[in-house]
């Protein structure tokens, strides 16, 4: 009875522990693990220079312009603070649109613009049929808005 | 009733019971994954809509969370097991965590797996070193690992303790996976794959990817037993039960 006892405080012990070194890893990946760069980090000079590195956030729209040759594609992405210019040559995902979220892979050039290689799209969690989401989309929005405008008040 | 349970515990009084309800699991599976199948394909919308616009392809949904979600929980559940064995020294529960571990690993293997086409058509790329993939491509290794260690080691005893305190260090996986991603805003999210809330998913969506996931359960469940039950034989092949039971399958 002794031993089991010993036997259930150790695993007991080993649970507690794993679960802290749990949580001590869901905070790190919370605050400070760099997948990639805001274009607030990229203009103040954060991001790594002659290094390639992610750059994350919205394409802003009415920005999304297609040049001559069919292939290279210059938008504009944002973080509803600041904003950088990219230019991508090549095949771009399906869901990549206008105000949805991308992550583009690439170096910053001289002239500040960001020079893509790879360019991905991201999109969220709603499963809904289109005539659903159309009508949750203009509470959606609303909901942005105010998200970004609290956010903006609590850096402020 | 707690006689039973006890009585249960014992491999030579398990392997009966384990026999019989062998069929049933069966017949559950097959049953929930062609309700699943059927509802998602005919029941569900051809094209979605809003900021995540994917076409026929997003169908993937009802394989591969399903697939996520039970590599998660057999994880959680051979975890479980090892930790009655290691506490209560138990035969029976090493040998259930010996008989989940495979079907896990299948499931983690099939979530990455359609996860790396899904990921193709939607994002633009099969895999990316994005926190909840990372993660979950670990959760695969830690199933990989834990068969292997078992088999490395000649002694089952040993093998079963080692494997068992494995298996629990390795269970700080599961919530790195499941809180891997967490940020309100797109813009900040330090991930590509998004967020899961099943409150923004349309209700016929959400129904067949729960069929789909009972559906699952019950194969884990079949599969579990009928690899269980080799398991019992192999290890109690001295015991005079199965000698008895194999001398009336192989009158002479």
């Amino acid at each position: 009875m002794k031993a089991r006892q010993k036997r259930l405080a150790f695993v007991g012990l080993a649970i507690v522990g794993i679960g802290a070194a749990s949580a001590l890893a869901v905070t790190a990946l919370k605050s400070n693990l760099s997948y990639f760069f805001s274009p607030s980090q990229v203009i103040a000079n954060e991001a790594p220079p002659d290094h390639v590195f992610r750059l994350g956030g919205l394409v802003t729209k009415g920005t999304v312009q297609r040049q001559k040759d069919g292939l290279t594609v210059h938008f504009d992405v944002t973080d509803n603070a600041q904003t950088v210019k990219v230019a991508y040559t090549g095949i771009l995902p399906d869901l990549f649109s206008e105000g949805t979220g991308v992550v583009a892979k690439g170096r910053l050039g001289s002239d500040r613009i960001f020079y893509a290689d790879e360019v991905l799209a991201k999109h969220d969690e709603e499963y809904m049929p289109p005539e659903v989401a159309s009508t949750l989309q203009t509470a959606h929005a609303q909901g942005v808005v105010e998200s970004a405008a609290q956010a903006s008040g609590a850096t402020n | 009733m707690s006689l039973n349970w006890f009585k249960l515990a014992s491999p030579a009084s398990f392997y009966p019971v384990a026999g019989r309800l062998v069929p049933l699991f069966w017949i559950l599976t097959v049953g929930l994954l062609l309700l699943g199948f059927y509802w998602g394909f005919f029941q569900t919308p051809d094209q979605l809509g809003g900021s995540n616009a994917q076409k026929e392809y997003y169908r993937i949904i009802f394989i591969h969370v399903p697939a996520a979600w039970m590599s998660m929980w057999l994880y959680m559940v051979i975890v479980g097991w090892a930790a009655i064995g290691l506490v209560f020294n138990t035969r029976l529960s090493f040998m259930m965590a010996n008989a989940v571990a495979p079907t896990g690993a299948i499931f983690t293997f099939l979530a990455l797996w359609t996860g790396a086409f899904w990921g193709r058509t939607s994002w633009g790329t099969y895999w990316d070193w994005d926190p909840r993939l990372t993660s979950e491509l670990v959760l695969f290794f830690l199933y990989i690992g834990y068969i292997a260690l078992h088999s490395a080691i000649d002694d089952t005893r040993r093998a079963d303790r080692a494997s068992g305190l494995l298996a629990i260090v390795g269970l700080v996986m599961v919530p790195v996976i499941y809180w891997s991603i967490n940020c309100p805003d797109p813009t900040q999210c330090a991930a590509l794959h998004q967020r899961s809330d099943l409150t923004r998913i349309d209700g016929n969506i959400l129904f067949s990817m729960l069929i789909m996931t009972l559906g699952f359960w019950m194969y884990s469940f079949a599969t579990s037993f009928m690899r269980l039950r080799g398991i019992i034989l192999t290890r109690e092949a001295e015991s005079a039960w199965v000698r008895e039971l194999l001398s009336q399958e192989n009158p002479k």
